[in-house]
């Protein structure tokens, strides 16, 4: 997939994943917003799996330790044919499987999260498992940064870097807000990028919202051989919406039917600019 | 010892576990062992110096042991997470909630030490909520194996599971309760002694101590069945209503809390089974824990031949006087 075409899925995706929110009339809305274009990159440009290898022992693997942000998630896997998107009209009905957070009833999730601080330690089991085996797997992990005052994610880390995993990498969706504000205001995080690599990890920083520049530090993995890799994704929590960029209210936000036209207006409009 | 004259003694439950996990691993080399700092504890030290790429070290963090443990599992590995049972069951709750059980990996998670195992070390390292935490979270078999045999049947069943388990034992020697080539059925609850008059349902390390209760109560013209319920989930609800059905009353006993462990689970059996029988839990209360060896504890709280004796004979004589009245 071209770059030109990322950039047009990324807005897709945001103009779908608005919609089932607002169907299902809850949803993490800020954060799925941020942290889209990493998944529109990751299954789109890096990420070797697919609906018909996904019990392929040999498949990469993809985490979402922010499983809260699982909106973002469903309308990347419908859209690669894991499901089909109608089955989204559901979401968070009675007894549908489309529940707020991941879970592995739902074709192509590995795993099961939504409480904070579970993924990381799980991807470095199966990227342990990987390296046992000599196979040639890769694990991505997303955090978020809120995430990472939960203890075990550093846990996580300090074995990820003494068995040299390097075919893990985690990758924090950074949008500097939390449900109660700004990151570094509830627990300061700075400077992540000299706690990453006080742990043995191998850091970069990009803008989260470049898919070129995310396709191109994604697919330079591992970026020191015999350390995890952790990209720091500069990210807007509720990026692609005017009034809901960079304010805490919208992490867990669903738009009035006004707030809707008005976000989906902009979607279509940035769309429209794109395409031309 | 004295108390347990006339059973051979065996091992410590644990050295079972390590020589069995070794044989397991040494046949299958996607048998895996993580640990957290446990390695010693767990006598899993023969296990890291014969098959050193098959033990994962984490450290002392019991929720990246658990966590870990259920991302090896996710690739087909067949996992065991071995730590004491108070951290493993406490510290990384969540982990064994969310990554093992809801998550459907199916680790293997052994709590050594169990119980009052570590008693002289106080109630950090007590692990008597164990079983009342796991039993109230789906999709986790728990297992209390009480002698040599049982362990054993329990680590070569566990491998072979697909879905969750926990097992936990302590680390002294325990007399053989089982004669050779007695089979475990995980679900299914063992006899050890036939008895009408009172059934003693036990698990684990106690289940010696009901035993030499119900023959010194043999002694006394008292018949007491003695069942060994070392699957807690899923119970074998049939043992437990065929005692009340065929004794006259029930005794309980478990190095537990007497708060959600396998007496409240046999109560809740009976009571909406419609079977009203005498009944005591034995286990420990609802107070600060004493401290001492395991047997010490077991003694102040009733877990004796005598103290086990003394409550079955004063349940049966209530009853007696309750049905003439």
């Amino acid at each position: 997939m071209t770059d030109a075409e990322l950039k047009i899925k990324s807005i897709q995706y945001r103009i779908r994943l608005l919609k089932y929110i607002k169907k299902a009339g809850a949803g993490h809305t800020g954060g799925s917003l941020s942290c889209v274009d990493i998944l529109n990159v990751l299954y789109n440009r890096i990420l070797t799996v697919s609906p018909g290898n996904f019990t392929d022992p040999a498949r990469d693997r993809y985490v979402q330790s922010k499983g809260h942000s699982v909106e973002a998630l469903y309308v990347v896997l419908a859209d690669k044919g894991f499901f089909p998107e109608s089955d989204l009209e559901t979401l968070g009905r009675r007894q549908s499987p489309y529940v707020g957070h991941p879970t592995r009833k739902i074709h192509g999730i590995e795993h099961n999260t939504g409480a904070l601080g579970h993924g990381l330690a799980f991807s470095v089991g199966v990227a342990l498992a990987g390296k046992r085996d000599h196979a040639g797997y890769r694990v991505y992990t997303l955090l978020g940064d809120g995430e990472l005052a939960e203890g075990s994610n550093w846990e996580a880390m300090l074995t990820a870097a003494h068995y040299r995993l390097d075919n893990l990498t985690a990758i924090v969706d950074r949008n500097q807000l939390q449900i109660s504000g700004r990151t570094e205001d509830v627990c300061g995080l700075e400077c992540l990028v000299t706690k990453f690599e006080a742990f043995g990890w191998a850091v970069r920083s990009v803008d989260g919202h470049d898919v070129a520049a995310l396709a191109d530090v994604l697919g330079s993995i591992p970026f020191e051989p015999g350390k995890p890799s952790v990209v720091i994704a500069k990210t807007v929590k509720g990026k692609g919406v005017s009034f809901m960029e960079n304010e805490a209210r919208w992490h867990h936000g669903v738009p009035s039917d006004q707030q809707y036209e008005q976000a989906q207006q902009e979607l279509e409009a940035l769309l429209r600019e794109v395409k031309a | 010892m004295s108390s347990q004259a006339g059973f051979e003694l065996g091992k410590a439950n644990l050295d079972v576990f390590a020589e069995t996990l070794l044989a397991l691993a040494k046949d299958d080399r996607n048998v895996l062992v993580v640990t957290s700092d446990s390695r010693g504890s767990g006598k899993l030290t023969p296990f890291a110096a014969a098959l050193p790429d098959q033990i994962v070290e984490v450290g002392i963090a019991e929720q990246n042991l658990v966590g870990v443990a259920a991302g090896l599992a996710s690739t087909g590995k067949i996992v065991y997470a071995v730590s004491p049972a108070s951290f493993l069951t406490a510290r990384s709750l969540e982990q064994i909630k969310n990554d093992v059980c809801y998550s459907d990996h199916p680790v293997k998670l052994i709590g050594i030490s169990a119980g009052v195992s570590y008693g002289a070390l106080g109630s950090t390292h007590h692990s008597i909520h164990d079983i009342a935490a796991l039993r109230a979270i789906h999709n986790c078999t728990i297992i209390v194996p009480a002698d040599n045999l049982e362990t054993a049947e329990a680590i070569k069943a566990s491998a072979e599971m697909s879905h969750p388990v926990f097992i936990r034992f302590g680390k002294r020697p325990m007399p053989h309760v089982h004669g050779p080539g007695t089979a475990l059925e995980v679900g299914k609850a063992l006899l050890v002694h036939e008895g009408n008059d009172v059934a003693f349902i036990a698990a684990g390390e106690t289940v010696v101590h009901a035993l030499l209760a119900a023959r010194d109560m043999e002694k006394e013209g008292i018949s007491a069945r003695v069942i060994s319920m070392h699957t807690i989930k899923p119970l074998d609800r049939q043992a437990v209503i065929l005692a009340a059905e065929e004794c006259r009353a029930i005794v309980t006993v478990e190095e537990h809390s007497c708060a959600g462990g396998l007496g409240e689970a046999c109560a809740a059996v009976l009571m909406q089974a419609g079977l009203h029988v005498p009944f005591r839990i034995v286990g420990f209360p609802d107070e600060d824990t004493v401290t001492g060896s395991q047997l010490e504890i077991f003694a102040h709280y009733g877990i004796s031949a005598q103290g086990l004796a003394h409550t079955a004979m004063t349940l049966l004589d209530s009853a007696e006087e309750a049905r003439q009245l």
